[in-house]
């Protein structure tokens, strides 16, 4: 690298701007959409070292070090929202995670198309639905006096619990009603890279004598592994951030001892009591800590495997 | 004259393709070839899927039914499949109510800007983030996608759009989002995987500038990623109710879905519902209206899907597979 070619390629890259001078112009909009709502924030977090209060700018009020840090951690509340936050999400990874590749692997050997379409169709639909509605079914399905699905159960069991309300179930619940919504979207993916295994590969295991399940756990698996190890990465990104707008609604007084994670805590002490310098520390604590995973499993598939997010 | 046909292929292609003759003819001897392993096979993923078929399906419909079914059929518990003593008490309730159909509408209104907002934000993004010469694309796509993985969290970003002046109004809604970045990636890689660069050339050549390329060329050979980008931002827009909760105070300005929330799941009923709440005095209507007003709530989404799907395929997957 002489001074000469840098200076040239310089030159060359002043001139390509020039060139798209429009498409500088196009992207400043989105860009600073991102800079304000996105990066706004981040500057923002600055209050988590502070005792904000409304009155003063961000900037203007005092510091206070880490002492809301000290606070949440050594809080009785403390233990509780993390065991329920991770308990959450592992419960929710280790069920969500794996159904929708089966469900993708099944729906690919299926041969009959007017029955694999139809399957596709319906459990895309949930999918379409919101989290208020989704969050009614389920309490109208398990109320035990009305609903279809307790009163199934009360049927088989003889017991009639008040499912909802019941701390032990509370995971259970919202976990596989998760997955109940979003099995068939999520499996899009998978269909769609099973689509481009190389059929050759399926050809030469046929020629071999393979079986429809040797076939699928030694062409396709391997075929979709990359697909799969980057969305499994990419599902860590959100472990610490759980589905708090489901959660929040199907939170009541008295499941709460399950239901509580650091996300609906961060809701109820800054927006309903207005405590905005704790609640940010706490949600800023939950991002480090989500940021941190990410990293690390990233950095595990690296190590492990050849793919991985960066 | 199928030996023959066959002899023929074999004469002219060699043994190049093989493989393929060899699994076209067991897909011809299909039923005979299977093993019993297969067969074994074949029938618990045939169970597998129609289970789920059925635990998918089966709350959707009775939802459906119980929602035509008379009031008094829904509390008693008679209904399980079809509708029982077809009525639409509960729907003719739902679109009488002015207070109702006005969140409905603030909805439609919401989605309607918030999408378009998204749509053209995204492709104003996404757009020269694909042009190879777009000097700086690695470090702006940094910068979007750093957002993915870390942000300020609820509290900072709350008093960020109370300090700019949006609370109360539907911006708060539509502006943080604008754009998804998760969707910016989907869109540039179709922009740069399905658009042939001998059309920029070309245009290039024949004196086009970069936005009448985006727009006279680009976005009509899009088709596919637009209809997915509406699908995707538009039933975000109407499903959503968190931000629409924190952030919109005045009753004139809420969204069905912050209605929905109170009725379903409060059980208020919400004082703009005067002729209902009379009504619901009526035994059991109160359970119908739910009902009637999940499938109200859910149709308008469902609805889009069909115009969509023709797309959705081409669209998902290639944005998909080689993002």
């Amino acid at each position: 690298m002489t001074l000469a070619s840098g200076k040239r390629t310089n030159q060359m890259r002043g001139k390509r701007i020039k060139k798209h001078w429009q498409l500088y112009l196009l992207f400043l909009v989105p860009l600073a959409s991102v800079l304000i709502f996105s990066y706004g924030p981040m500057y923002g977090i600055v209050i988590a070292f502070k005792n904000y209060v409304v009155s003063d700018s961000i900037w203007g009020s005092k510091w206070a070090g880490l002492k809301h840090f000290r606070e949440f951690i050594g809080s009785y509340n403390f233990p509780r929202l993390m065991k329920n936050t991770v308990g959450i999400s592992i419960y929710g990874l280790l069920a969500g995670f794996p159904v929708p590749i089966i469900f993708a692997l099944l729906i690919n050997e299926c041969p009959n198309v007017r029955f694999k379409k139809t399957v596709q169709m319906v459990t895309y639909a949930p999918h379409f639905i919101s989290t208020v509605v989704m969050v009614s079914l389920i309490v109208m399905f398990l109320n035990p006096r009305s609903g279809i699905l307790a009163k199934a159960i009360t049927s088989m069991t003889g017991q009639r619990i008040d499912y909802i309300s019941a701390p032990k179930f509370f995971k259970t619940i919202y976990v596989w009603s998760g997955v109940w919504q979003s099995m068939g979207f999520s499996a899009v993916i998978y269909i769609a890279a099973l689509a481009g295994v190389d059929a050759s590969l399926h050809e030469a295991a046929v020629v071999d004598g393979a079986s429809k399940l040797q076939k699928i756990c030694h062409v396709d698996l391997p075929s979709i592994m990359p697909t799969i190890v980057i969305l499994f990465i990419l599902s860590f990104g959100s472990v610490m951030s759980v589905g708090y707008e489901k959660i929040y609604l199907m939170q009541n007084q008295l499941n709460m001892a399950t239901s509580d994670v650091i996300s609906t805590f961060v809701y109820r002490m800054g927006l309903l009591q207005a405590q905005y310098s704790f609640s940010a520390a706490v949600g800023l604590f939950n991002s480090v800590i989500n940021a941190a995973l990410l990293v690390i499993v990233n950095q595990i598939a690296r190590r492990v495997g050849e793919t991985s997010l960066w | 004259m199928v030996t023959a046909r066959g002899k023929s292929a074999r004469g002219s292609s060699g043994y190049r393709d093989l493989g393929r003759r060899l699994s076209d003819k067991a897909k011809r001897r299909g039923p005979i070839r299977l093993t019993p392993a297969d067969t074994v096979f074949n029938v618990i993923m045939y169970a597998a899927l129609a289970f789920v078929l059925i635990i998918v399906a089966y709350p959707l419909i009775f939802v459906l039914s119980a929602s035509f079914s008379e009031p008094y059929a829904v509390i008693s518990g008679q209904v399980w499949l079809y509708p029982v003593r077809f009525s639409t008490v509960g729907y003719t309730t739902i679109f009488r109510d002015a207070g109702l159909m006005r969140t409905f509408l603030n909805s439609v209104h919401v989605t309607a800007l918030g999408t378009a907002i998204n749509l053209m934000c995204t492709v104003m993004a996404a757009y020269p983030l694909s042009v190879k010469t777009f000097v700086g694309r690695g470090v702006f796509m940094g910068i979007l996608s750093f957002t993915m993985f870390f942000g300020g969290g609820l509290i900072p970003f709350f008093l960020l759009v109370r300090n700019l002046g949006l609370y109360n109004t539907y911006w708060a809604l539509v502006l943080p989002g604008a754009i998804s970045v998760y969707n910016v990636i989907v869109a540039r890689t179709f922009f740069s995987t399905s658009i042939p660069y001998e059309l920029y050339e070309a245009a290039e050549l024949d004196g086009c500038s970069d936005i009448y390329y985006l727009i006279r060329v680009v976005l009509p050979l899009s088709a596919p990623i637009l209809a997915v980008l509406v699908m995707y931002y538009a039933v975000g827009h109407w499903n959503a109710y968190f931000n629409h909760m924190i952030f919109l105070k005045d009753k004139a300005k809420f969204t069905f879905q912050i209605t929905l929330r109170s009725i379903l799941i409060q059980n208020q009923n919400s004082d703009m519902m005067i002729d209902a709440s009379v009504l619901q005095r009526q035994q059991g209507l109160a359970d119908l209206l739910k009902y009637s007003l999940i499938v109200v709530s859910s149709t308008p989404m469902l609805l889009l899907y069909p115009f969509i799907q023709k797309h959705f395929v081409k669209g998902v997957m290639v944005g998909a597979i080689k993002g």
